[in-house]
């Protein structure tokens, strides 16, 4: 399964290759990283055809993860991707939006991984 | 009638005349101003009697009491010319008398004389009179000349002791205006201190959210990593027991390489504490080597974070060009660290407002350059949000003015800025703008009486 993490902070991928370094060597997932909102489109764009679940920070300068999120469960093909969000800021306002523009699930920062792997692995 | 009589109530008039308004005069001055008319019936009457020598000499001695009185008093001071008028005729009566009590041939013949002798007297008299009524007159008009000019004198020493009366009024008063003028400006200053310290306050209060997230970023990182390396530990333990050193090897420089990220966030929680509290602390006024595009960086970050923060629904995005070669440049970081945030906080402020009102298809964006040209560097701030109207371009620098709803913003921000890059820096800070396309605050600092070049 590939996963698409975006988030702004460069050392997201370094924690993400880490911590998941057996799922990635048994290749029983394949992650993939965006910096921003726009670089994910594009990487969506190019890879269409692939079974993709979308992890991604809801603050990020330009494009916000709220925007991505609209954009995705809009105008992509059906299904659409299944996308999680993970924000610094676990107010309730972000969640209800999160939520509202059709979040499959939603994670605040600091991440524990050993919930996320299970959510991911309950997902495959 | 004698010589000595018309004399005598001449005399007695004048006396009378000159006498009657002066306060030191003998009371019996009062009575002379109808004694002519007894006088003269007097002398009518003894000139019809024989005996008329004998009286001769009682006008005489009367002439000359009146004389001596006159000749004494200070009031005729200046009219001793009367008495050069009645001289002659005074004498010629003195003659006539005497030569009346010895009848001798020879005194007929004098006597016929001096008869003749009388008219010319009398026209000396008369002369006398005419030239002293005009002395007279000239005196008095010249006295009161004299007086005029006396009054013109009190009146403009009145009106000088007045003048001087206002002019001490009113230095009084200007002393006392500028004593107030000075304990205003104490006032003032003391205030202005406090608006300053209050500003610094509100921009730290907007900080702080950013502050919170910029540190909670890294500090997930810390725990993220080191959890990480625990469990890399136990895998690397399993992987000696399997005696697998390639494995032991690989997985050791995942350790290194993580702690390193460790080591890498708690610095940069490290520095964002040790910023905001150079935030808060007041000026040490010291100027050091400082590397601007750390300081501008970070200060770009908690302006970016504290405002979202503050808003969720605030977005734009940002960028930076920052040129590598920049040299570090002495400024006091905490002042320099304000008028960036303070740069960044109204450029996020134009763009947010600009997208409030252009819904869709507008991209707020703010760009953060550092770069060197020739002899200064300079670190732009520029945004693409409404750009600062015509009308108010001028005005933007001036302490209080502010185009925020009331209560938003104290209007400092600017011209705090300002005098901190031209003042405390020796530098210069413009603007560029158009309205609808953006604007660009541009700070300039000189590098040459910097002193410090070396990158
Ligand atoms: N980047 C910008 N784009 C458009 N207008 C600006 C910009 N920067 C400043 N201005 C104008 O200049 C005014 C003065 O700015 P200044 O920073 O001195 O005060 P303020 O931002 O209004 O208040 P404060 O800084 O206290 O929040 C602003 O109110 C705004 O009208
Ligand atoms: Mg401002």
């Amino acid at each position: 399964m590939k996963i698409l993490v975006v988030d702004d902070e460069l050392d997201m991928q370094t924690l993400f290759e880490q911590r998941f370094r057996r799922e990635i060597r048994s290749h029983e997932m394949d992650f993939a990283f965006a910096h921003s909102g726009e670089e994910a489109l594009s990487f969506l764009k190019t890879h269409v055809h692939e079974a993709v679940l979308i992890l991604s920070d809801i603050n990020m300068p330009g494009m916000s993860g709220l925007e991505l999120l609209k954009e995705i469960k809009g105008n992509f093909h059906e299904p659409p991707p299944v996308v999680m969000m993970i924000t610094a800021y676990g107010d309730p306002e972000n969640y209800n939006q999160a939520i509202k523009l059709g979040a499959d699930d939603f994670l605040t920062k600091p991440i524990d991984f050993t919930v996320l792997k299970d959510k991911l692995k309950s997902i495959h | 009638m004698s010589a000595a009589a018309l004399i005598s109530i001449i005399l007695i008039i004048y006396l009378h005349k000159t006498l009657k308004d002066s306060p030191d005069a003998p009371p019996w001055v009062r009575y002379l101003r109808f004694a002519w008319i007894p006088l003269m019936i007097l002398s009518f009457t003894f000139e019809s009697m024989k005996v008329r020598s004998i009286f001769d000499f009682i006008w005489i001695g009367l002439m000359l009491f009146l004389l001596s009185f006159i000749l004494k008093r200070r009031e005729f001071s200046n009219s001793r010319s009367l008495l050069v008028a009645v001289l002659p005729l005074a004498i010629l009566s003195f003659i006539t008398a005497f030569l009346n009590v010895w009848n001798f041939e020879i005194i007929e013949k004098i006597n016929s004389y001096i008869e003749i002798a009388y008219p010319f007297a009398f026209i000396w008299l008369g002369a006398y009179l005419i030239i002293y009524r005009k002395q007279k007159k000239t005196l008095a008009k010249e006295r009161q000349k004299l007086e005029e000019e006396e009054r013109l004198n009190k009146v403009i020493a009145a009106r000088k002791d007045e003048l001087e009366n206002l002019v001490t009024e009113r230095t009084a008063e200007i002393t006392k205006q500028k004593e107030e003028l000075q304990n205003t400006l104490v006032e003032l200053t003391a205030t202005q201190g406090q608006l300053i310290h209050s500003e610094k306050m509100a921009s730290l209060g907007e900080l702080t959210a950013g502050i919170a997230h910029e540190i909670q970023n890294p500090l997930n990182f810390v725990n993220n990593f080191s959890d990480v390396n625990t469990e890399l530990i136990a895998e690397m333990e399993e992987a000696i027991r399997q005696g697998n050193i390639e494995e032991v090897k690989a997985i050791a420089n995942d350790i290194r390489d993580n702690n390193s990220k460790i080591t890498h966030h708690g610095k940069r929680a490290d520095a964002i504490v040790k910023g905001m509290l150079q935030h808060s602390r007041t000026s040490t006024g010291q100027k050091e080597p400082t590397d601007i595009n750390a300081l501008a960086d970070e200060y770009l970050r908690l302006a970016y974070h504290g405002l979202r923060a503050k808003d969720k629904s605030f977005n734009t995005s940002y960028e930076t060009h920052l040129d590598p070669q920049l040299p570090k440049i002495n400024v006091i970081p905490q002042d320099f660290g304000r008028v960036i945030l303070n740069l960044f906080n109204n450029a996020f402020y134009a763009v947010a407002e600009r997208k409030k009102k252009e819904a869709t298809g507008y991209k707020p964006n703010v760009i953060l350059t550092t770069r060197r040209i020739r002899d200064q560097i300079e670190i732009v701030v520029a945004d693409n949000g409404g750009g600062i109207p015509h009308n108010i371009l001028d005005k933007i620098f001036q302490p209080f003015f502010t185009t925020k709803p009331t209560g938003q913003g104290t209007g400092l921000g600017l011209s705090l800025s300002y005098d901190i890059v031209t003042k405390g820096h020796g530098g210069n800070l413009r603007v560029e703008t158009q309205e609808g396309e953006g604007t660009k605050f541009i700070i300039s600092i000189p590098l040459r009486q910097n002193a410090q070049t070396q990158a």
